[in-house]
């Protein structure tokens, strides 16, 4: 969780002085979705994720100063420049293919999980979107299609939106859904579907790995919502980090800003998670500020390689588009 | 020589196929349209139902499945029947299949085929007549196969699925009752090599698909009227052979192109510009299109034989191209 949130934090002073540019999207606020989650996977599992990949990515293990260079469109990023922060992929750990169109992953999870059950190799597919997603037509298709066949493929929506604002109509918080709860779109289709507080990792943890166990047992696709709060950064066009975490935040919110105060004193959910580890004596204090600063170093680094690494040719613009 | 119909050939292709390789999944439809040899497909159901699939009418989501199960090793041939039918499964084929590949820097395969048909068959009106061909030129990363014969369809059947990039392989329903030669165990045949279907002297006309027997019939009857005409089948339109167009354009000095797709940014408009660029000296009068005209495309029988590339049209053109 601490290497997603200094990775994204550093992210974002780059861009504002222009080492790299075009639209980009942080997971800060949704680490305990997918951290946990992820963790309940085996090695040879197959995700697909969004434009909102990094936090997936880093949780899976791929290496930071690799995703940094491929969002600097540097040749050592994960695609060799290619794909930038919309596709980072990292095919030996799963990840084949990463969409920039909301819903365009969710059909492609239901092919991979055709193809393990027809190689019977028992593995399991995660498709990780946001709420938005479920607006594409490309969903619902997805869901018949994998209730029919019983596929298995789990649905994990991260919903950024609880208490968010912008695209909220009606219910339906960030996302424009006349279908509310989200759970109720796989529901019609039989898929079962859960809606959790997606910022207790301990709870994400119990509840993913209970699906998955459901879908290795054969029972076909689950869906699981996990509600997120929005990250008070996001909420500008371009995103900011209203203060940079420190492991102190989790006792002491008053060095950030008046309006964000509320999110890191009662939603942020790497802070709840290091409350939640000195409360049960599992780690003190300090332990825990050590590993921040061996990561805050580990990420400078990462940022030292990226930006060092050298653009890619122009010519090999017009190469390597076909096998 | 040994002689079948185009259906019997092509279905030949495909037994041969999945005998081979056990990857190659049949996802939706029957590769028929609507012919009424279901026998064929029916052989094809009793040998392998386990890897054949009905899913339900959602273009976007088969064909999402069918290109994530490629990326995960499968090798699915997908039918959308009607041609105008990929238009909704666009996001799937040309922003994530089209795409994949590229933008995860040549790691991620997608051994897919989109097998559709396309183009004018007789009442097919606006909606189920399209040659969605040209628009798919326009997209890098889709190799685009344009059979026109029995020998043609088995040879480039086994190569598109032979391929590691995604393949549109465009059919027509008029093709599949004409006869022709296949010898046994012919071999596959390459992409990126047009096939001379007549040579002449006179006039080089460039055809694909059905109208390419449609050239074959008006360079029968310009024959007894003086006019040696040297039909050209492309075969493939990516990769795309102009080497073979440019030599034959070197014999005759006279281009014609006949083809289905409507006039604008057409598949003639693009084979004419390649040879503009590259062969202009070698022309001694201006290239010739026979296009569908910009037209929806009308029901009436009158009205649908006036809009095509019919064969008066396309010997009016090569007349005029040797006055």
């Amino acid at each position: 969780m601490f290497v997603i949130r200094h990775f994204e934090e550093s992210l974002v002073p780059l861009h504002d002085k222009g080492v790299f540019g075009g639209h980009y999207h942080l997971y800060v606020g949704q680490e305990a979705t997918g951290v946990p989650a992820l963790a309940c996977l085996r090695a040879d599992d197959y995700l697909f994720t969004t434009h909102r990949n990094h936090g997936h990515l880093l949780a899976r293990g791929a290496e930071p100063k690799r995703l940094f260079a491929e969002i600097l469109g540097r040749v050592d990023g994960l695609n060799k420049g290619k794909g930038g922060s919309f596709h980072s992929v990292a095919p030996s750990l799963g990840f084949l293919h990463s969409s920039g169109v909301v819903a365009g992953i969710i059909p492609l999870s239901t092919g991979t999980a055709y193809a393990s059950k027809a190689q019977k190799n028992g593995r399991l597919t995660v498709c990780l979107f946001g709420d938005g997603s479920l607006e594409e037509g490309a969903a619902p298709e997805a869901f018949n299609i994998a209730s029919l066949l019983k596929l298995p493929v789990l649905f994990l929506c991260e919903n950024n939106g609880k208490y968010g604002s912008g695209r909220a109509v009606a219910a339906a918080q960030s996302s424009s859904m006349a279908a509310y709860p989200l759970t109720d779109l796989p529901k019609a289709y039989k898929i079962p579907a859960q809606q959790i507080d997606g910022m207790d990792a301990g709870l994400v943890h119990a509840t993913i790995s209970q699906a998955v166990e459901k879908i290795r047992r054969g029972e076909g696709p689950q869906f699981v919502e996990a509600q997120t709060v929005r990250f008070p950064g996001s909420e500008t066009n371009w995103p900011t980090v209203p203060v940079k975490t420190d492991t102190t935040l989790a006792w002491d919110v008053s060095s950030a800003p008046e309006k964000a105060r509320e999110w890191y004193r009662s939603c942020d959910p790497l802070l709840i998670y290091i409350r939640e580890l000195v409360d049960a004596k599992q780690a003190s204090k300090d332990e825990i500020a050590a590993v921040e600063r061996q990561v805050k170093t580990e990420i400078a680094a990462a940022v030292e390689f990226a930006v060092n690494s050298p653009y890619p040719k122009p010519e090999e613009a017009e190469k390597n588009f076909f096998a | 020589m040994r002689e079948l119909a185009y259906y019997e050939a092509k279905f030949e292709a495909l037994d041969e196929i999945m005998t081979a390789d056990e990857r190659v999944h049949l996802i939706n439809g029957t590769f028929l349209s609507l012919s009424p040899h279901r026998h064929v497909f029916q052989n094809l159901q009793k040998k392998f139902r386990e890897r054949m699939i009905a899913p339900p009418i959602s273009e976007l989501g088969f064909c999402g499945l069918a290109t994530g199960a490629a990326m995960a090793g499968l090798r699915p041939i997908v039918d959308l029947s009607t041609g105008s039918f990929i238009y909704e499964a666009w996001p799937q084929v040309a922003n994530e299949a089209a795409n994949a590949f590229s933008m995860s820097g040549g790691q991620t395969r997608v051994p897919v085929v989109f097998h559709l048909f396309h183009g004018l068959r007789g009442g097919g009106a606006a909606q189920h007549s399209g040659s969605p061909q040209a628009m798919l030129w326009n997209v890098p990363g889709l190799e685009i196969v344009i059979p026109s014969s029995p020998r043609d369809v088995k040879g480039l059947l086994k190569t598109a699925v032979a391929s590691d990039n995604p393949t549109i392989f465009v059919d027509h329903t008029r093709l599949l009752d004409i006869r022709g030669d296949v010898p046994e165990n012919d071999k596959a045949i390459p992409f990126g090599v047009a096939d001379i279907k007549r040579p002449g002297s006179d006039v080089t006309l460039i055809a694909t698909s059905y109208t390419v027997q449609v050239c074959l019939g008006a360079a029968a009857k310009l024959a007894k009227e003086g006019i040696e005409v040297e039909v050209v089948d492309p075969r493939t339109l990516v990769p795309f052979d102009l080497a073979t167009i440019l030599s034959s354009v070197e014999k005759t000095h006279r281009v014609v192109i006949a083809d289905e797709t409507h006039q604008s940014c057409g598949v003639g408009a693009e084979i004419a510009a390649r040879i503009a660029e590259s062969g202009f000296d070698k022309l001694k009068t201006r290239i010739r299109r026979v296009s569908t005209l910009d037209v929806p495309v009308p029901y009436s029988p009158p009205l649908e034989a006036h809009i095509g590339p019919s064969e008066s049209r396309i010997m009016d053109a090569v007349r005029a191209a040797v006055a």
